[in-house]
């Protein structure tokens, strides 16, 4: 019974190597297939003795074997790995690593979503002779060893809110959290809350979540990682991926595919190996901290060493983010470095307790902390040709900036809120007494003389004649400081809506000229340039551009990169899809941060994410309006592969120090906007409007119907769709952008210059 | 008296509608390489009709190019291709295409004739009296007979419920257009009457379609 049983196993061993290897490695497959026939053959014929004997041999090739197939594994190798329903999931993980834990909210398929698990658990840990259980909040995605409600670990927007109402959950009850990302990505899917919007919000909270956060990637598929994959300490398992998008996705890019038409497979290997997904690379970039390592080939169910190795490495993480963060800086640094060299020489974690609560102070530290972390990221993936003197330059004008800001905002302005709220009360005091000694005395007059109020000439007429515009007014449609090129070729053009409106065909000189690009009779909006915005929206004159030699790169060294990226940069002129400047409004200063869809599509790299950082951060410096004018983008840069998709997190916690600070963060759309970006740093601001020519989603049609077979109907990404769902605030005209755009800054920034 | 019959004939005489596509505006007419008569057509396609029917022409006006697409299924028969290349005032005959009637089509085109539709006044909910609709639900919709001026309905708007009187010929009701629940738009039909002494006939003719008719391509 026992050697059948093991036969058995390695049955499912040798179909696990067959499935990750598949046409390559073919001798060693062969191997196996021919010992494990003969043992099957032989076994019936054998004493027990024999049987045993002839089965150990048979899991000891099994061993070799194994071994040295994992010497030549390649990434792809590790994303089959990683796939593969015999793969460890985070089920096998709560039974094993954890000493006893309740599922919240989900029994296999009766969920909100069966892709989100949600566990409370803790670890049993000596104190002395005492043992102390240690709650923990288990976050993750489960694939299920392949059960199709689970949807392969693809979370839905409704899973990623669950998941972060348990976060908040967690912060209230001061116990750490342990997620566990073993997702291919997102569920692309609009509805409320939205894909995008939902992961955006997750990384805003999770950005200044209160508790020790510790992420562990097994599969890290671009956004449905990020969503919960912001963490104070980020592992990753040895044969894991962590990666901006899936190798079939990158190859029919890098192959200019249509969809539905697959990459062939050798692309595929070189897509996965040059996006360098895997956990050495990812050390290597330092996108996470540690990797734990898995025995040959990947853990599964039945590797019970791995569970406590890895059992090992999350307390170990645990107490190094709340002993990071102690006050006491000598215990700290003692307490650490014993760590340490406990972890080298595999002293047990579990007998020395470290208690995970944490001060008010310590919360403040912790957080302040994990932004530093993400800040720190990415910063060599994007080369910034700026002079040394230039440099020395902007530190000179952030260092008097922020001094200037500190005396009249923190010192002066506090002194004088104080005084004129003082003022004020004294004013309010007299204004009421004054009023009631004058009233009765008032009366009288009034009742002797009749009502002496006199109105205004121009105030009647205000309020008994229509009004008309003015000639400000009537040139706004007409009078553009700049024009589209496409106003100086002689065509008509039909607007895309003639047969359901009626339009007329419109002569392009009229069209991208007096109309700006708006059909005149139903008010379609073409796309336009970017500098359109750039002349009409803005004071003439007040532009002044930071950062500007900070270019795009190629930091993974992608063939062809390079050429694409010059040919880029000659075609606009730019260095990056994103431009950073200052402006004015009617005299309103702000500071602009301009994603372009004209360079590479708009798509963010460590170059754009640096640039929007630092236009965060010289925002707060002077206590400026922030404003993200996305002309279009695309998503995260595909070909920078994780120091692109790293930008998520980056971003955000920048908007998220921005806000806290007391900024007035907006978000423009325009054209398309999609992916990483709207799922992060765009889709968390709370003020996002959309010119009415944007469409703004998650993935765009072609790649929902790809991944989840579900056909979405046309115009399923305007601005009108995503008003409805609530994932936008308002929708604007083109040719009113400029007086909107003022009129927001007025109402939602208040009288202090928009700055709490 | 109208002779269902007579109708169903005529039809089979002639089980297509021609129908011809005149250019909207003036332009260079140019005609796709491969439509020639007996060409097959298609009409729009995909879930939401989003894909456009086939492609019958182009006009260039002003350098701006506009394709005509075909709004149903069908087979070309004619085509001006004397004009290809030159350009051609509004109105000018470009392309002439059989549509072949299907099933559906043709009971519609029979039902219009011998039933009379009664229109939903408003977009609003509509159900039958509580006396109709058990009969209804017992019996068939054709053991209820209406006649003018009958409270049949009950029109449901925002919760607020009113009777709605029947108007039109005496008659048995033959068909029922609408669903509980589900709103309907003003002038779509909410039920057909016949006249009882047509609904052997129609009803004849309507099993003679679904067995006989033939869809062609």
């Amino acid at each position: 019974m026992e050697t059948e049983k093991k036969i058995q196993h390695l049955s499912e061993r040798l179909t696990y190597i067959r499935d990750i290897f598949g046409s390559t490695q073919k001798e060693s497959l062969s191997l196996l297939e021919s010992k494990m026939a003969d043992v099957r053959q032989q076994e019936g014929h054998l004493s027990p003795e024999k049987r045993r004997k002839l089965v150990q041999d048979l899991e000891d090739l099994f061993v070799f074997v194994e071994n040295k197939l994992e010497t030549s594994l390649t990434a792809m190798d590790k994303v089959r790995i990683v796939r593969h329903p015999q793969r460890i999931c985070l089920r096998d993980i709560l039974e094993n690593v954890y000493d006893n834990y309740t599922e919240i909210g989900s029994m296999d398929e009766h969920s909100i979503d069966p892709s989100m698990v949600i566990a409370r658990a803790y670890i049993s840990r000596r104190r002395g002779k005492k043992t102390v259980n240690q709650s923990i909040m288990v976050i993750g995605q489960e694939k299920g060893h392949g059960e199709e409600f689970r949807n392969g670990g693809s979370v839905k927007p409704w899973g990623n809110a669950k998941a972060l109402h348990y976060m908040k959950v967690a912060e209230t009850e001061n116990i750490p959290v342990h997620t566990y990302v073993f997702t291919p990505g997102s569920y692309p899917i609009e509805d409320t809350p939205g894909a995008a919007q939902q992961i955006a919000a997750n990384l805003y909270e999770m950005s200044s979540l209160q508790v020790p956060v510790v992420a562990i990637f097994s599969e890290g598929g671009s956004g449905g990682a990020e969503a919960i994959g912001l963490a104070d300490k980020r592992l990753m398992l040895s044969h894991g991926y962590y990666s901006v998008i899936s190798p079939e996705g990158a190859a029919a890019i890098e192959g200019r595919l249509r969809t539905g038409q697959r990459a062939g497979q050798e692309l595929v290997e070189a897509c996965a190996m040059r996006m360098h997904i895997t956990a050495q690379d990812n050390l290597r970039m330092g996108y996470i901290d540690r990797i734990v390592q898995e025995p040959s080939l990947g853990a599964r169910p039945h590797h019970y060493d791995f569970f406590r190795t890895l059992r090992q490495q999350v307390l170990r993480a645990t107490d190094e983010v709340v002993l990071g963060i102690r006050g006491n800086g000598l215990y700290r640094t003692i307490a650490l470095k014993s760590r340490e060299r406990r972890a080298k020489s595999g002293i047990d974690f579990e007998k020395t307790y470290v208690s995970w609560s944490l001060s008010s102070n310590a919360k403040v530290r912790l957080i302040n902390k994990r932004h530093a972390k993400f800040r720190a990221l990415s910063r060599n993936a994007a080369p910034d040709s700026t002079p040394l003197w230039e440099r020395m330059q902007t530190r000179w004008q952030e260092f008097t900036a922020e001094m200037v800001s500190h005396i009249r905002y923190h010192m002066l302005h506090k002194h004088q809120q104080k005084l004129s709220e003082i003022a004020g009360e004294i004013e309010s005091e007299w204004r009421l007494f004054f009023e009631r000694l004058v009233n009765p005395v008032r009366n009288v007059i009034a009742k002797v003389l009749g009502s002496g109020e006199q109105v205004n000439a121009d105030t009647a007429r205000q309020l008994t004649e229509l009004s008309e515009w003015n000639d400000t007014q009537e040139q706004r449609g007409g009078n553009w400081a700049w024009v589209s090129r496409r106003a100086k070729e002689d065509r008509a053009v039909t607007c895309p809506n003639a047969t359901v409106h009626g339009c007329l065909d419109i002569w392009a000189p009229d069209l991208f000229g007096e109309f700006a690009g708006v059909c005149p009779n139903c008010g379609h909006h073409f796309p336009m340039e970017h500098q359109w915005y750039l002349h009409n929206v803005f004071d003439k004159n007040s532009l002044y551009e930071f950062d500007a030699h900070m270019e795009a790169g190629n930091p993974l060294s992608m063939p062809g990169m390079d050429e694409k990226l010059a040919e880029a940069k000659r075609k606009t002129g730019m260095k990056s899809a994103c431009m950073t400047f200052e402006a004015q409004i009617n005299d309103v200063k702000m500071v602009v941060a301009m994603l372009t869809g004209a360079f590479r599509g708009g798509t963010v790299g460590a170059a754009e994410g640096e640039k929007f950082i630092r236009a965060a951060e010289r925002a707060k410096r002077k206590r400026y309006p922030f404003l993200a004018y996305v002309h279009g983008t695309a998503g995260i840069r595909i070909q920078e592969g994780t120091n692109g998709v790293i930008q998520m997190p980056r971003c955000t916690m920048a908007v998220r120090r921005y806000i806290d600070a007391g900024g007035l963060y907006m978000v423009t759309y325009d054209t398309n906007s999609y992916a990483g970006p709207v799922a992060s740093f765009l889709g968390c601001s709370p003020y996002q409007f959309g010119i009415r020519s944007a469409n703004v989603g998650f993935a765009g049609p072609g790649v929902i119907t790809e991944t989840t077979g579900v056909q979405v109907p046309p115009h399923y990404h305007n601005v009108y769709k995503a008003l409805e769902r609530g994932h936008i605030q308002g929708i604007w005209d083109r040719r009113e952008m400029r007086f909107n755009l003022h009129q927001a800054l007025m109402t939602m920034g208040g009288r202090n210059l928009y700055y709490r | 008296m109208l002779d269902i019959s007579a109708v169903l004939e005529k039809i089979k005489a002639s089980p297509y509608k021609e129908l011809t596509i005149t250019s909207p505006h003036t332009g260079v007419l140019t005609l796709p390489e491969g439509l020639a008569p007996g060409t097959q057509l298609h009409g729009p396609m995909g879930t939401w009709k989003e894909k456009p029917g086939s492609l019958l022409a182009t006009l260039d006006r002003e350098r701006n190019e506009k394709n005509i697409h075909c709004p149903e299924k069908g087979e070309v028969v004619w085509l001006n291709t004397e004009l290809q290349g030159s350009f051609v005032e509004a109105g000018v005959e470009l392309v002439r295409y059989r549509h072949f009637l299907s099933k559906e089509e043709v009971l519609e085109q029979i039902l219009k004739q011998a039933l009379h539709l009664y229109l939903a006044p408003e977009r609003a909910k509509y159900y039958f009296v509580p006396a109709v609709d058990i009969k209804i639900k017992v019996s068939g919709p054709k053991a209820v007979s209406v006649r003018d001026g009958e409270e049949i309905f009950i029109m449901s708007r925002m919760k607020r419920e009113a009777p709605l009187r029947y108007s039109g010929p005496e008659g048995v009701i033959y068909a029922v257009y609408f669903n509980h629940n589900q709103n309907v738009d003003t002038g779509q039909a909410l039920i057909g009457v016949c006249p009882p002494d047509l609904i052997t006939q129609v009803e004849d003719v309507v099993t003679r379609v679904q067995m006989e008719w033939k869809e062609r391509e």
